[in-house]
């Protein structure tokens, strides 16, 4: 609780307390945490002086700005039509096998969450997933199970 | 600067109207309907429901009506073939995503979309049924408000409501698309949320997506228990406003139809809340007075001033969220229904002869935030609940028409004795400043033995619909006991709707305004204007309701609070004095800080 508050007061020093600060700061405690917790929202609101209902609606508007727990790693797999037809089903098979999870869900180590998006402009090199801010194209079910592999293999570091 | 002239035809009939004049009230100008749905008179333009379209001739789409200002030389079709088959195919699509079970609904032929889909036919549900089955349960948390959303229609009237008249916003879109509803923070019930039960957003929904919890068929049960001896209360504002439910136009004063109607309902004694508002006075007006020893002779500086009102339960429960350092300025008094339940289930009990266990206390208020407050742990003096059913405006109109009583034809009663009597002053309770006026009224005569010098004892500064009201009065040849007040300038201020409210508690905490005492009403113009109070409502309808609880004041008698003889009675065979020991433990409350974000 008490590094949440440091959190969203450094964030409110360095964005302001305007109503146009309220997205970066939330985009800001995403990049840190991965998602909003009522806290947070609530925390926000009252620094910059806006109802908690009203920030939860700015909140639950934007697809990556989550309000309900994710893994410290999100997986987000193209669902829209391109990368459909380059075999975005069979990434996502492959994912959900090597995680042990279906889409949506967050493995019980906290350390991935497999969800599914739309379009993210790289429909000439589908099938894409991006995990966390890197895209990776051109995927191959064997492709997709390696990244994650490196990923599973960095946080064990 | 006057605004320039446009010149335009609605249906090929010209009009002349000042320019950012909308399309929608230049035809009203005309008194061509054109039906809306998000759009009300009390709330900024939304233009998302698209029931308003209309043809502008040369656009290449239809404009809403709304949303849309005039230009010079527009020609505007609001009935053509296109328009009409627009309308239809809009009121159909918010068909196929809403609960239409009307006859099951609350709102049934009070209802806003029914009536657009009666009025355009709408026999045949053309288009599939998309009504999200995990929306049919509704949120009943609260004790006042039951929120539907298999109702909701998106229109966003209660939103705007609730952050425009009220700066609460316990309500807002949540999510987008297919997911897109009117939800609280984090979807938490609307007990577990800052909402102060005003009801503003039931009076503004226009289904019944928001409405009050009923308790209609409770109080059926207590008057028809006959163990039960069961006393109904009415509030100033229910008398100029529940002749609207019942074939009167707006404002009309039924009070005494009103008293006949209980009566005859079954009630086992009726009797006035206007009562408890005078009593109200005596013990407020004595709180202020005692503030003022304090402050400026025993220079006590524990001592809170300004002192704010404490009738309007959503003010309380708005300050114990969003200023909970600031509620040692409320006065302590309970509101006038929660003294009446405290005072009925003891010193009436007792003088009827009836045991407080079998006494159940009705309530008609034109207020939601009342049921909470009569539920609150605290508002138990009595060793019971003191208030144990509150009653809408709406709901007791309800309840005359359930028994088939025909209210236009009835005869006029008097209230019940010992608890019946009541002041012009304890009448305008039910208008903005009408408790500082009645306050002065009493305050006044008390300090100098004179009455307010105001002529006919109408202290105009503190009446009419200016959102925030300020009056100066000098008081001048005092008593001798009141002497450490005189020539002191008494600076009062009046504010109705919350965001008002806001304004002035923000301005005296950061030490930018000063008064003495200030009255808060939660709801716009007051209780007249109260969330349980017929629908619609409008500015215009507010103002005549005002009329007629300013009329019932002037034809009264009496006309100021300690002239209420059944008043002084309950002072000398039961209180004592005004804030006696006894007085305090029946008359008197106190507030709890609560949080501010989350509940």
């Amino acid at each position: 609780m008490q590094e949440q508050n440091e959190l969203i007061k450094i964030l409110v020093e360095k964005h302001g307390r305007t109503r146009n600060a309220l997205m970066p700061i939330l985009q800001d405690i995403v990049a840190e945490k991965q998602f909003l917790e009522p806290s947070d929202i609530a925390l926000v609101a009252e620094e910059l002086d806006l109802s908690a209902a009203d920030v939860y609606g700015t909140a639950t508007f934007y697809t990556f700005l989550d309000t309900v727990p994710r893994g410290k790693n999100v997986i987000r797999v193209c669902k829209t039509i391109s990368c459909y037809m380059s075999g975005k089903d069979e990434i996502i098979n492959a994912l959900e096998k090597v995680l042990n999870i279906k889409v949506g869900d967050t493995t019980v180590d906290k350390q991935f969450t497999l969800l599914t998006a739309n379009c993210m402009g790289w429909c000439h090199k589908g099938p894409v997933m991006l995990i966390n801010d890197d895209v990776y194209h051109s995927l191959t079910p064997e492709a997709a199970i390696e990244i994650v592999q490196q990923y599973k293999e960095k946080s064990k570091n | 600067m006057a605004k320039a002239l446009i010149n335009l035809k609605i249906n090929d009939i010209p009009i002349t109207v000042e320019e950012g004049t909308t399309i929608l009230d230049a035809a009203k100008k005309l008194n061509i309907k054109i039906p809306t749905l998000c759009d009300h008179p009390d709330l900024s333009v939304a233009g998302n429901c698209r029931v308003c379209v209309v043809e502008v001739k040369g656009a290449r789409y239809l404009q809403a009506a709304c949303a849309t200002p005039v230009a010079e030389g527009m020609e505007i079709y609001t009935n053509s073939q296109t328009v009409r088959q627009s309308r239809k195919h809009v009121i159909e699509l918010l068909l196929s995503e809403h609960n239409a079970d009307c006859t099951s609904c609350s709102r049934n032929s009070k209802c806003e979309l029914q009536d657009l889909a009666a009025e355009y036919h709408i026999f045949d549900r053309v288009l599939l049924d998309i009504l999200d089955p995990e929306n049919l349960i509704a949120d009943i948390s609260s004790p006042a408000i039951k929120k539907d959303i298999s109702k909701c229609i998106h229109c966003q009237r209660c939103v705007r409501t609730c952050e425009e008249l009220q700066y609460v916003s316990a309500l807002a879109v949540i999510g987008k698309g297919a997911e897109q509803h009117i939800g609280t923070f984090f979807d938490y019930p609307l007990n577990e949320v800052v909402c102060t039960n005003c009801g503003q957003c039931v009076l503004h929904c226009p289904t019944g997506a928001l409405t009050e919890r009923n308790y209609v068929e409770e109080v059926w049960d207590a008057i028809n228990d006959p163990t039960k001896h069961v006393v109904v209360q009415t509030a100033p504002a229910v008398r100029v406003a529940i002749g609207e439910e019942l074939g009167f136009a707006y404002g009309t004063r039924v009070t005494g139809k009103m008293v006949t109607a209980l009566k005859r309902l079954g009630f086992d004694s009726v009797l006035d809340t206007d009562f408890t508002a005078d009593l109200t006075i005596l013990e407020e007006g004595t709180e202020l007075l005692t503030r003022l020893k304090r402050a400026l002779v025993d220079k006590d500086p524990e001592v809170k001033i300004p002192m704010f009102t404490s009738c309007s339960p959503g003010w309380i429960k708005f300050m114990e969220h969003l200023y909970p350092e600031m509620l040692g300025h409320l006065s302590t008094c309970k509101s006038p229904q929660q003294m009446f339940g405290a005072v009925a289930k003891t010193y009436y009990a007792q003088k009827k002869g009836i045991n407080s266990k079998d006494m159940i206390v009705v309530s008609v208020m034109p207020c939601t935030a009342k049921k909470y407050e009569a539920q609150r742990p605290e508002m138990r003096s009595s060793g019971y609940q003191d208030v144990d059913y509150v009653l809408t405006t709406r709901e007791l109109a309800t309840m005359i028409k359930q028994a088939g009583i025909d209210f236009m034809s009835l005869p006029e009663s008097d209230y019940d004795p010992l608890m019946g009597e009541s002041s012009g002053a304890g009448v305008i309770f039910g208008a903005t400043g009408g408790v500082m006026e009645a306050a002065l009224r009493t305050a006044y005569e008390i300090v100098t033995g004179r009455e307010v010098p105001f002529k006919n004892l109408e202290i105009t500064p503190v009446r009419g619909f200016d959102g925030i009201k300020e009056a100066t009065i000098k008081i001048e040849g005092t008593k001798p006991e009141w002497s450490f007040l005189e020539g002191v300038e008494l600076k009062v201020a009046v504010a109705h709707e919350l965001a008002n409210a806001n304004k002035l508690v923000r301005a005296i905490k950061e030490g930018k305004l000063h008064y003495h005492f200030i009255e808060i009403m939660t709801c716009p113009g007051g209780c007249l204007g109260g969330g349980g109070q017929p629908y619609p409502v409008s500015w215009e309808i507010r103002q005549m309701r005002a009329q007629g609880i300013y009329s019932e004041d002037e034809n009264l008698p009496l006309r100021k609070s300690h002239d209420n003889p059944e008043v002084m009675q309950l002072y000398e065979e039961y209180l004592g004095q005004p804030n006696s020991h006894k007085a305090h433990e029946l008359l008197h409350t106190h507030y709890f800080p609560r949080k501010k974000y989350l509940n």
